[in-house]
């Protein structure tokens, strides 16, 4: 077990790739707080591990919000005891407009989930990582590198988490923390049946021909790589973004 | 894979990551064909490799030469019957007190580091693809991406190598060939011990530090690779990977 002992917080845990990964990791052998926006999905994870034999409980928050932060940190080392990994997952997809027509506040919604909310999690998390290291894993996308018509608030919120990816690595190395970020493609997820439904089509349709394998990736083909960077599988990986999008000829 | 009955051609088998690729590879099971220019010393990978009971064969071969990597890749299908993991990880410095703008030391290392790495797909992807399965590793630097003062030959093989990757990544992916790289930073074998002397003096203790504060163990590398070549990276083509302990984030300061 890769996990063995160690204690993963998670958060997006209610649905799609942070459903997927909470259930790995428990699998593992982690502990695992299963937070959410959605208090039901985040305690239906969380129940879905308990079946399985794992640990794990589920906690409302939103990210974006300090205070939520700092509690899902705090709820977790007091139920835990201690804080090994963190996956800062939870992730919208916004409005998708032209610039000009983007709207001030739809703008600020996706900076403040996207990247605030992955600033407040490290900030959070960090003081507690210190004395005896860990592992930071962030969600950010394709789209930091290859832009999108109607991306400028989730292009900006990805690209700018690739960018805190390597700020905290540089800063938090010397404590044996790694902060890595995955940039996924095409996800088969709740939030990729929504993007789809915009273009009305189903998510194969529309993803097909983004990724040079040719389909969307399974939420499990993410979750792995996620595993393979919270364990010590990677322990000279640091700052790193882990491109996983099947091939792309931009990017 | 997961490498129980697979497997590996591993280039640069004879020491440093290679071996070590080697070494892990075959603890999970894999057959592997462990080749290097030194005969020797990939008599010794394998060797050691049969003393964990594994499978093994040791090869010599110059990648530089299309005829010697004809020869390691039918050696290998002959003595394994398939080839599921292609490892091209050999490569050389040069001569990095040579001068900069020599044309020989130029030569000699793309021809290692960048046309033996293509030829060694040459001779293998074709049996990939009839089988639709395979795994390539391509083993670029971190040179590829940063500006270190030096004979240019190794950073623009190691960033060829990041282009050969992504163009023939993208070119096999629907034939189930998933073609990636590594970039490492400094990792702990005798190619770092020869040249962070050289460099050291180029560009200070830069190249020494990492934020990590130490140079990669080869093993460290080596779960990458495996990790790569494993279904836990189904997902991931045609794409480089920087395993560096932070050297490439920012300033040291």
């Amino acid at each position: 077990m890769k996990l063995a002992g160690k204690v993963a917080l998670i958060t997006g845990a209610g649905s799609g790739m942070g459903r997927t990964a909470s259930s790995i990791f428990a699998a593992e052998g982690a502990a695992v707080a299963a937070v959410d926006l959605n208090e039901a999905a985040a305690n239906e994870t969380a129940r879905q591990i308990a079946t399985q034999g794992g640990k794990s409980f589920g906690l409302h928050a939103d990210v974006s919000n300090a205070g939520d932060a700092e509690a899902m940190v705090a709820q977790t080392i007091a139920r835990f005891g201690r804080l090994d990994v963190l996956y800062n997952n939870a992730g919208i997809e916004g409005e998708a407009a032209f610039l000009a027509q983007f709207s001030n506040e739809a703008f600020d919604r996706v900076i403040a989930v996207n990247l605030r909310g992955v600033f407040l999690g490290m900030k959070a998390a960090l003081p507690h990582m210190i004395q005896r290291g860990g592992s930071i894993i962030n969600t950010a996308s394709m789209a930091a590198t290859v832009a999108q018509k109607g991306g400028a608030a989730y292009c900006a919120a990805k690209a700018g988490v690739v960018a805190l990816t390597k700020v905290a690595a540089l800063e938090y190395a010397r404590y044996n923390i790694r902060v890595n970020c995955i940039c996924p493609g095409a996800v088969e997820t709740p939030m990729l049946e929504r993007l789809a439904e915009r273009h009305g089509a189903t998510p194969s349709q529309v993803f097909a021909n983004v990724a040079a394998i040719g389909r969307a990736a399974a939420p499990e083909e993410i979750a792995r790589v996620a595993l393979f960077l919270a364990s010590d599988d990677s322990s000279y990986a640091t700052g790193s973004t882990f491109q996983i999008d099947g091939g792309s000829m931009l990017g | 894979m997961k490498p129980a009955n697979k497997v590996a051609l591993i280039t640069g088998a004879g020491s440093g990551q290679g071996k070590a690729v080697a070494m892990l590879f075959a603890n999970e099971g894999a057959a592997i064909a462990a080749v290097d220019i030194d005969e020797g010393a990939a008599r010794q990978t394998a060797a050691e490799i049969a003393g964990l009971e594994g499978r093994s064969i040791a090869l010599r071969a110059d990648v530089s030469q299309d005829q010697d990597c004809a020869a390691m890749v039918a050696a290998t299908l002959e003595r394994f019957g398939q080839i599921d993991v292609l490892y091209n990880n050999a490569g050389i410095e040069g001569d990095i007190k040579a001068d900069a703008l020599s044309v020989e030391n130029f030569d000699h290392v793309l021809a290692v580091n960048l046309r033996g790495a293509f030829l060694a797909m040459h001779y293998t992807i074709p049996h990939m693809v009839k089988r639709r399965s395979g795994v390539v590793i391509n083993v670029s630097s971190i040179a590829a991406i940063t500006a270190i003062p030096g004979p240019p030959g190794y950073a623009v093989s190691k960033a060829g190598l990041i282009a050969l990757t992504r163009t023939t990544g993208v070119m096999y992916a629907r034939d189930n060939i998933r073609i990636n790289c590594i970039l490492p930073g400094p990792v702990d074998t005798p190619f770092y011990q020869r040249t962070t002397g050289a460099a050291a003096t180029a560009s200070g203790q830069m190249f020494v530090a990492s934020p990590l504060g130490r140079p990669a163990r080869p093993e460290e590398i080596a779960k990458v690779a495996l990790f790569l070549a494993s279904d836990d990276a189904a997902f991931a083509a045609a794409r480089p990977f920087i395993i560096d302990g932070g050297w490439t984030t920012g300033s040291f300061s």
